[in-house]
């Protein structure tokens, strides 16, 4: 894996991005983890019943945010992805409401696990638990922009694992024999729960799987934010010009046992996951932006003390926030309910 | 009035609410150029282009994703599935996703869509061309499923089914295509979903039913009012949800219940129906709910000796009402 955005001092600006937008998304993805590893304090102390860690991943999720157009575009984010919704939006509030799983869950109004983004505000569309069902929908809106001839873009997200599935495939073709505006945007963790990545798959990268579909597939180094910014934007300009989807495979590594309900050490060992916090994404981005000079240990003290802020208001506002009345179980089967 | 086929009717429907809102669309395989295998969306290609009348990959759960995709974007897509029988590749995006989307989202969110599929047999269609799929189907909130028998039914149920907000179902009998013709106005008109319909009155008993097994049921009951029986028939004609009030009336009207019905008897809409009768008015009919329907195998054969054998008609329709008429 590339160490190279940390060895460079301007990857960023010769991405065109500025000072600002590297801090945007550091800011994004230390708010994420700070999520992260709060809510999993909260299910070890019993104020929540269950949390699926994003820790690894942030540095793609809030990249790729960063790169699209939240006016236009439109999401179907996984449930590993709160550096994403973040970076599209959502508040932490949201995040914790949804953890809670309080009536004022803007996502399903405390009626799905956590993690279960949709929010027609924000741009993203409902999702749901059975993997994969989400690119169809995906490739479905991006229809629909080309009928209306709208430059809006569909950004889809998803796990390697979760490429084995029929509707990533046929969610896929469909979007390449249309050209339909599409990211389709797989975060390979190594790891579909305890299964690896080689026993998911016989192809050497999840790349591989767009030529099958008649459009490229690229490969990015998912702990760097640039690589991950770089190949978004390609991508999304792409769509934008009518030539159809993209796949992109951002390659990292799960630090967090799939869920608070898993047991990692069964099927992986320690040594291996301590290697792999080398490539953590944090640190590596607070390195690259204190090596460019953008960045100093004073305002680190400032982000952090703010995103600590923010989090324990948002604890706070969940912890306190009511349930939904339990009559409301029968509302909105359909119009009218 | 007019009188059209069975056929017509859909292809009436689908080409008059294409024509009045832009965004109602039909996808499907072989639905553009072609215009369908039945033909149901003949001349659509012409009239409204590739875009509105979408050719799609040989892919079911991708024509169902899709169309889902795009109904949340705002549009009332059509999706056919080519035959009822290949539902199945598209069931975890019509259960999963399509049927959960408001509820999931708790309001936000809202899918109004409609999958077309022709279901049923008698046509020669073996194990994969003739099943009743809907009660895989029947018992999944969020869905609602509707499956007419007429061509006034089948136009003004189509039309409300795509102005519907909430995704429907719509079954569509295969054998009543051609063979089913009546009167239907030329002016707008919608069929309400929910809403059943007595297509026959009488006082001696009582005959539930929907898709092609109401004309069966209607020619049954010619032949018993020949001989003094007189049914009353009542077209269920929406199956979710079941208008329970249609049913409890009719129940009680001649307090003597037969449910037809040609998906296999276990599990089927049937069983639901016989379960509402039992659980209001027990106590006021005259004889055990009785159930006609399809022998509990897993579907029926195209030699013509067991297609007969599996499927029901008039004669032993007859047979069995006859039965209850003289409990
Ligand atoms: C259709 C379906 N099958 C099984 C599951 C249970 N499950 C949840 S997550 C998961 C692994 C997914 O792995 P991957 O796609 O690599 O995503 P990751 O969790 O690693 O981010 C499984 C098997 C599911 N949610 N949906
Ligand atoms: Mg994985």
């Amino acid at each position: 894996m590339s160490q190279s955005f940390i060895e460079q001092k301007n990857v960023h600006h010769s991405l065109g991005m500025t000072d600002a937008d590297v801090i945007k998304i550091y800011r994004t993805m230390r708010l994420a983890r700070l999520f992260d590893e709060r809510s999993e304090l909260l299910q070890r102390a019993g104020k929540v019943a269950f949390h699926v860690s994003g820790q690894g991943q942030e540095a793609a999720q809030a990249a790729a945010a960063h790169a699209l157009d939240l006016a236009h575009d439109m999401f179907f984010p996984y449930y590993r992805d709160y550096a994403f919704v973040l970076g599209v939006g959502c508040e932490v509030s949201d995040l914790m409401l949804s953890l809670f799983a309080k009536a004022a869950d803007p996502f399903s109004g405390g009626r799905q696990m956590p993690g279960h983004f949709g929010y027609k505000a924000k741009r993203i569309v409902t999702g749901s638990s059975p993997v994969t069902t989400q690119v169809p929908h995906a490739a479905g809106f991006a229809l629909v922009a080309k009928m209306r001839n709208q430059p809006s873009v569909s950004f889809v997200t998803f796990g390697e694992g979760s490429s084995n599935q029929g509707d990533f495939h046929e969610g896929l073709n469909f979007a390449g024999v249309h050209k339909l505006p599409v990211i389709f945007f797989c975060e390979n963790n190594q790891y579909a729960i305890s299964v690896p990545y080689v026993k998911q798959m016989a192809c050497a990268k999840v790349s591989d799987r767009a030529a099958g579909y008649g459009f490229p597939g690229v490969s990015v180094d998912g702990t760097d934010p640039f690589e991950v910014y770089a190949a978004v934007k390609t991508a999304r300009e792409r769509a934008l010009r009518g030539e159809g989807p993209t796949l992109i495979e951002a390659q990292m590594y799960r630090l967090m046992p799939h869920s608070t309900s898993d047991d990692d050490s069964q099927y992986r060992s320690k040594a291996e996951v301590q290697a792999e916090r080398e490539r953590d994404p944090l640190p590596r981005m607070l390195m690259y932006m204190m090596q460019t000079g953008i960045w100093d240990d004073v305002k680190e003290a400032e982000l952090k003390a703010e995103c600590v802020k923010i989090i324990n208001a948002a604890t706070e506002l969940a912890d306190k926030a009511p349930y939904p009345v339990a009559e409301d179980t029968l509302k909105h089967v359909y119009e009218g309910d | 009035m007019a009188k059209i086929s069975y056929l017509e009717a859909i292809r009436s429907a689908m080409r008059e609410e294409m024509e009045r809102d832009a965004d109602v669309f039909v996808l499907g395989e072989d639905v553009g150029v072609k215009g369908g295998v039945f033909h149901a969306t003949k001349g659509f290609y012409e009239q409204f282009g590739e875009m509105r009348s979408l050719d799609t990959p040989l892919a079911e759960s991708a024509i169902a994703g899709v169309a889902i995709g795009a109904a949340m974007a705002g549009m009332r897509p059509i999706a056919e599935m080519q035959f009822a029988d290949f539902i199945f590749p598209a069931t975890n995006q019509i259960i999963s996703e399509a049927a959960k989307i408001r509820y999931r989202s708790n309001n936000d969110w809202n899918c109004p869509l409609v999958i077309r599929a022709p279901f049923g047999g008698g046509i020669g269609g073996a194990l994969y061309h003739s099943q009743c799929p809907e009660s895989v189907f029947f018992g999944t909130p969020g869905l609602k499923i509707v499956a007419p028998s007429t061509p006034y039914d089948a136009k003004g149920l189509l039309k409300a089914s795509i102005r519907d907000n909430d995704p429907v179902l719509y079954f569509e009998h295969k054998k009543c295509y051609h063979s089913i013709t009546g009167d239907v106005p030329e002016e707008d008109y919608i069929v309400p979903i929910g809403k059943a319909d007595v297509k026959r009155e009488g006082h001696d008993i009582t005959v539930i039913t929907y898709g092609l097994m109401v004309h069966y049921v209607l020619r049954a009951a010619e032949e018993l009012s020949k001989e003094g029986i007189e049914t009353l028939v009542l077209d269920l004609r929406t199956i979710q949800p079941l208008d329970v009030d249609a049913i409890i009336a009719a129940a009680k009207q001649t307090g003597k219940v037969l449910i037809v019905h040609e998906d296999n008897k276990t599990g089927g809409v049937g069983a639901e129906v016989a379960a509402i009768i039992a659980e209001e008015i027990l106590y006021d009919l005259d004889a055990p709910i009785q159930r006609l329907a399809a022998p509990d195998v897993p579907a029926m054969p195209i030699n013509p000796i067991q297609e007969k054998f599996y499927m029901l008609n008039p004669d032993k329709i007859a047979a069995k009402m006859r039965q209850l008429a003289e409990w």
